[in-house]
């Protein structure tokens, strides 16, 4: 099936995610989406899936215009889709989730589904078996088992979203060879992922997204440098820091491995040392928000061993970390960094060095004041944490860093907030530097790293595939390491 | 913006009242009540004399106490529905000290004791469904629940075993104390003063507490994000566990109340069911240590109101829960359709 | 000591413990969907005086059941349309309707206590009752018991072999997923919650149209909701564990004359509280089973790990968090 997209807009209130995207998906082909984080793939490819309702924008299949507002609507008109975390149910057998959506009414159907079931699962040669939990099952066999319950629905258009994170190179090749399988018989597949290295393995056609526009498609054989470019932008940046001498190391993980996140992380070797700014950079949940996490104490490493400061620190917690002078900040403000339903003043209280029975709050609403001035937050001292604006709870994190820590561990520490703010967050935290501070920060945006930073690791897949310093490296050399291609 | 949010406020209140009031009244025309008759009567049998009010005076009291003790737990996102449980322990671990005192001459030594000992009761009891769900995972309603069966059994197996009264047991309860054994009251409402102080230090210690110190503040930051509390250097768990510890000892001083200043013995109805109705007390009063108070109040009137019904009109006296429970669902229908407003402004604001 | 009668005593089990079986099924198949009804108790109750109430004003039994299903799943609905609908609290809510049903059944009820009325008298079927010891325990009793019996096997087959229970059990477990396979979250839940208070609604009137029968307060179906909540959890939330329990605890009851003989000074209520402490062992049971430690532990011994299966049941995942559209 032709499937046509018009001109498609997301907003979602002033952010616009999508913003006029218009490309053409040919039947019997494999058509790649790449873009980085945020770039809007995984929006647009909702909309596509009728999970979210477009802002304004059409779609046509075979050149009829659709409308539709609901997955099953979708799926009725031939569109199915493979979400990057499996929507399936973990405590039902694999035949259970096979059925669930497709089987209707009294009679017991078990029978003929397992039927149905085993003969596509042969035909694509997914090694499967029917009774098992799925919650036993890797990501790869959730992945299969979705695609054949996609497939008896007997979808036309399929779009996985991610497909190749956290799955064996084993089940990558089943995976591709289904698709190709799928193509075969006129089905059209669309590939949304970062890893340059799959997509152009499999895709015949790409389309390249950046900030909720397409900036360029290609048809195969592709040009890497390219397609970087239209991934990445091609922005000149100065290089603001790179630190020569080095100081004594504080942070040490030697073949630290843990689970968790997307791809967990694996032996992995680090040292950080005293004074210096690293950035992390990796497409998100490639290892290094396991990796900052193990840092400040709030995951313990599975295996190897995390010192501080010449101190094994692998079974303590990270109010231990914390007395040590590691301070860690989430990404997630509102799920993690502030308490919702506190003011800002009552957030001031909680985290003022004195802790004493009786909470002054003459004192707190004055802290409060004063920090708000400094780090320009809009609101008042007795607004609610949620009532702020994103920027304004970013800067309101920050207010938080105690004054002379050892170890800053900063997730996406400028996540939503303009160049003009963002650089004077940088200033300030830079400072923080000169006082022999450690600053260890994650970042999805590249150029943020290279301005900022001393030192870059890249990660992939679960492993720190590249440490280097920022001058002896440019963007492009970063971003094949971020798509995995070293 | 106080005088609006002031207006809004009152409208809402007026708009539940007329709900319930409503609901009350058609209730009262299906079965063919005297619909002007009940509510005169409840008026007149709560507030109508100064004995009616001494009363309700000792309803409130424990009422207000249970409240106080569950403000603590639902700051922390706690569903203590263990409190009537809590209740029950306070008035055993009290009668369990006082039956020491029968037979002695300083008998303020073993009220004063039975105070401390309903406020360990309670708190224990808690504690036990605090730990079940820190360190066993059990939800604390059902850990709660499950535990306030169990000191209901231990009340009856105590009446009618190593407790019982000489000669026959009874479900009446146990014999009941000395005089000397009895809170001391005035001649006037007959309302125990030991009472009417703890129940007002209950609300001023709950006020301040919840006010003005780290642990209100620690048990805030917990109830409504544990994981950022966390990150601030608060541990959820030991929070939960002293707020558990609050409410229970709270709860556990308004059973020893009830043995020393109401029942003067042990019996199987001995928390009268205050610790549910607590509950839904707080619910009612917007989760706030001022308001709360007052809804005891009034919920205090209408129990108490409400004994004249049987009496006067051959009416059951549950019409006061019917009024209690129906308030509390039409707040919760109100606070439902105001964030319906608000999401629905929000949505314009967007768009 | 008097000897026992184990056939009088099975019957009496099967037949008190019906309107538990009832009130249980019909909160585990609200529970399977992913809402908790906490108002079971209150829900019993006014049930029970709603068909006792009709029964005795119409002189039709079956209006009287009509009557009570009928309540029982207003009640429920509140509770859905509140948490599904309204964004309150399944707890908060069903709780006050567990106190307010309660209140409003000896309420509305209070000219009926203690009136002679209607009750279901026993139906044995004639070419089964005559089976050996069988016979007399299963097929001598009423419609309503034998409608329990009957309702634990629908429960059980519709919940776990056919299509519409797959398609209930997957609301309960993962209702955004449900809904991106085309199923309605929200209407399921509120249907299931709704059929689940019919049932209960029919416990309650099993209760006072046969096993207690008769209205006054107290009727003496009280704490029995709450009984029926801690069997579901207990059954982990399975309608067959569920309804074994249900028997289990009649047969305490039954029993619990027996042991007043033996044991003069324990009252009959103690016993009767056994499900709730093994309520709580069962989530502490479901909980350490859960645990990597004890997984690990427990791997090479099989008995252990049969016991940890059998006691311990599988929470719905989604219980108690109503699905919020997007």
């Amino acid at each position: 099936m032709r499937v046509e997209v018009h001109d498609i807009h997301k907003h979602y209130g002033p952010v616009r995610a999508n913003d006029g995207i218009t490309l053409t998906i040919e039947p019997g082909r494999i058509h790649g989406i790449l873009g980085e984080n945020g770039a809007g793939k995984t929006t647009l490819m909702k909309i596509l899936a009728g999970y979210t309702r477009k802002t304004s924008g059409y779609l046509c299949m075979d050149q009829v215009p659709v409308d539709y507002r609901t997955p099953t609507e979708a799926s009725q008109l031939g569109i199915g889709m493979l979400y990057q975390d499996p929507l399936d149910f973990p405590f039902l057998s694999v035949l259970e989730n096979f059925m669930i959506g497709q089987a209707v009414g009294l009679a017991n159907q078990k029978k003929y589904y397992r039927k149905k079931f085993d003969s596509l699962a042969a035909d694509f040669d997914f090694a499967l078996r029917p009774n098992v939990q799925v919650n036993r099952l890797t990501i790869g066999e959730r992945q299969q088992l979705e695609i054949l319950r996609l497939l008896s629905l007997g979808i036309q258009v399929l779009i996985l979203d991610e497909p190749t994170t956290g799955i064996t190179n084993v089940q990558k090749d089943y995976l591709f060879s289904a698709l190709k399988k799928m193509t075969s018989e006129g089905k059209s597949i669309i590939l949304v992922s970062h890893k340059l290295k799959d997509v152009e393995a499999v895709c015949n056609q790409l389309t390249v997204l950046r900030r909720g526009k397409v900036t360029g498609e290609m048809k195969a054989p592709f040009d890497t440098d390219i397609l970087l470019e239209m991934m990445f932008g091609q922005t000149p940046i100065p290089f603001n820091r790179c630190l020569q001498e080095s100081g004594r190391t504080i942070l040490e993980l030697d073949n630290v491995s843990a689970p968790g996140g997307r791809s967990g992380l694996s032996d992995c070797n680090i040292r950080i040392r005293q004074g210096e700014v690293v950035g992390l950079a990796g497409l998100e949940g490639s290892g290094q928000d396991v990796f900052l996490r193990i840092a400040a104490g709030l995951l313990r490493p599975a295996g190897g061993s995390v010192m501080l400061k010449d101190k094994r620190m692998n079974a303590k917690d990270y109010h231990c970390f914390k007395h040590s002078g590691v301070f860690f900040q989430p990404s997630s403000r509102l799920e993690e960094g502030l308490i919702s339903g506190c003011s800002v003043t009552e957030h001031f209280a909680l985290q003022s060095d004195h802790k004493k029975f009786v909470t002054k709050w003459s004192d707190a609403t004055s802290d409060a004041k004063k920090k708000m001035t400094e780090f320009r937050i809009i609101g008042r001292p007795d607004s609610l944490a949620e009532s702020l604006s994103g920027g304004n709870q970013q800067r309101l994190l920050l207010s938080f860093l105690p004054r002379n820590p050892l170890l800053l561990l900063l997730e996406n520490p400028t996540r939503g907030l303009d160049m003009e703010s963002s650089s004077w967050v940088w200033q300030h935290l830079h400072k923080y530097c000169s006082d022999n501070t450690t600053i260890v920060f994650s970042s999805s945006d590249l150029d943020e790293i290279i301005m900022a930073a001393d030192r870059v690791l890249v990660f992939f897949n679960g492993k720190m595939i590249k440490d280097t310093r920022t001058c002896e490296t440019s963007s492009y050399e970063l971003g094949l390491a971020i798509a995995g291609k070293r | 913006m106080k005088p609006k949010l002031l207006l809004r406020y009152s409208k809402e209140l007026i708009l539940t009242l007329a709900v319930v009031f409503l609901f009350t009244t058609i209730i009262l025309l299906v079965t063919g009540a005297p619909v002007l008759a009940v509510y005169y009567h409840i008026f007149k049998g709560s507030l109508g004399s100064w004995a009616k009010f001494g009363h309700v005076i000792k309803t409130w009291i424990p009422l207000t106490l249970c409240a106080c003790g569950l403000l603590y737990t639902f700051r922390i996102g706690l569903w203590n529905i263990g409190v009537e449980g809590q209740v029950m322990m306070g008035a055993i671990f009290a009668t369990a000290v006082l039956r020491f005192g029968v037979e002695s001459h300083f008998s303020e030594l073993y009220l004063f004791l039975s105070i401390l000992a309903g406020i360990a009761g309670g708190a224990i009891w808690a504690l036990i469904a605090g730990y079940l769900k820190t360190a066993g995972g059990v939800n604390e309603i059902f850990a709660g629940l499950g535990l306030n069966f169990v000191a209901q059994a231990i009340i009856l197996w105590l009446i009618f075993g190593p407790w019982k009264r000489p000669g026959i047991a009874s479900m009446s309860g146990t014999e009941l104390f000395p005089k000397a054994l009895w809170l001391p009251s005035t001649f006037l409402l007959r309302i125990s003063p030991i009472g009417i102080f703890s129940a007002f230090a209950a609300i001023i210690l709950t006020a301040l507490m919840l006010r003005y110190t780290r642990i209100g503040l620690c048990l805030k930051a917990v109830g409504n994000n544990p994981k950022a509390a966390y990150l601030f250097g608060v541990k959820p768990q030991p929070y939960m566990l002293l707020a558990m510890i609050f409410a229970g000892g709270f709860s556990g001083v308004a059973g020893c109340l009830q043995v020393t200043d109401v029942y003067h013995r042990l019996l199987p109805a001995i928390s009268s069911n205050y610790g549910y109705l607590a509950l839904l007390v707080v619910m009612l009063g917007n989760f706030n240590v001022w308001i709360s108070p007052a809804v005891a109040f009034f919920f205090a009137c209408l129990n108490i109101g409400s004994v004249q019904l049987p009496m006067m009109l051959q009416l059951d006296s549950s019409l006061s829960g019917v009024i209690q429970g129906a308030s509390v669902l039409a707040a919760l229908g109100m606070q439902a359709w105001r964030m319906r407003i608000r999401s629905n402004e929000v949505g314009a604001f967007y768009e | 000591m008097n000897e026992i009668d184990f056939t009088i005593l099975f019957a009496s089990v099967i037949a008190g413990a019906a309107p538990i079986v009832l009130a249980a099924l019909g909160e585990t198949i609200t529970e399977k969907a992913g809402i908790i009804n906490l108002s079971l108790d209150g829900s019993i109750l006014i049930s029970a005086m709603t068909a006792f109430a009709v029964s005795f004003e119409t002189h039709s039994l079956v209006l009287g059941f009509l009557a009570a299903a009928a309540v029982g799943a207003i009640v429920a609905a509140i509770v859905a349309v509140f948490s599904v609908y309204l964004g309150q609290s399944q707890v908060a809510v069903g709780f006050v309707l567990t106190l307010t049903a309660r209140d409003l059944a000896y309420f509305i009820g209070n000219p009926y206590s203690r009136l002679q009325g209607l009750q279901i008298h026993p139906m044995p079927i004639s070419f089964l009752k005559n089976i050996p010891f069988f016979g007399k325990i299963f097929f001598t009793h009423n419609l309503p018991v034998y409608f329990s019996l009957i309702l634990i096997f629908v429960c059980w087959w519709y919940i776990y072999r056919t299509p519409l229970g797959l398609n209930l059990r997957s609301v309960g477990e993962n209702p955004r997923a449900a809904y991106a396979r085309g199923i309605n979250p929200q209407k399921l839940q509120i249907i299931y919650a709704v059929c689940g208070g019919l049932m209960i609604g029919l416990g309650g009137a099993t209760f006072s149209l046969c096993t207690k029968p008769g209205w006054g307060r107290p009727q003496g179906a009280e704490g029995t909701g709450w009984i029926a909540l801690a069997l579901v959890i207990f059954g982990g939330w399975h309608p067959i564990k569920a309804a074994t329990g249900a028997y289990f605890f009649s047969f305490l009851q039954v029993m619990g004359i027996y042991f007043q003989s033996w044991l003069p000074t324990v009252p009959a209520q103690v016993f009767q509280v056994a499900p709730f402490p093994l309520m709580i062992f069962t989530l502490l049971l479901i909980y350490i089973s859960q645990k990597e430690s004890v997984l690990n532990w427990a791997e090479d011994k099989d008995r252990i790990k049969s016991i940890l299966a059998m006691f311990s049941g599988r929470i719905p995942t989604a219980l108690g968090k109503p699905y919020q559209p997007e």
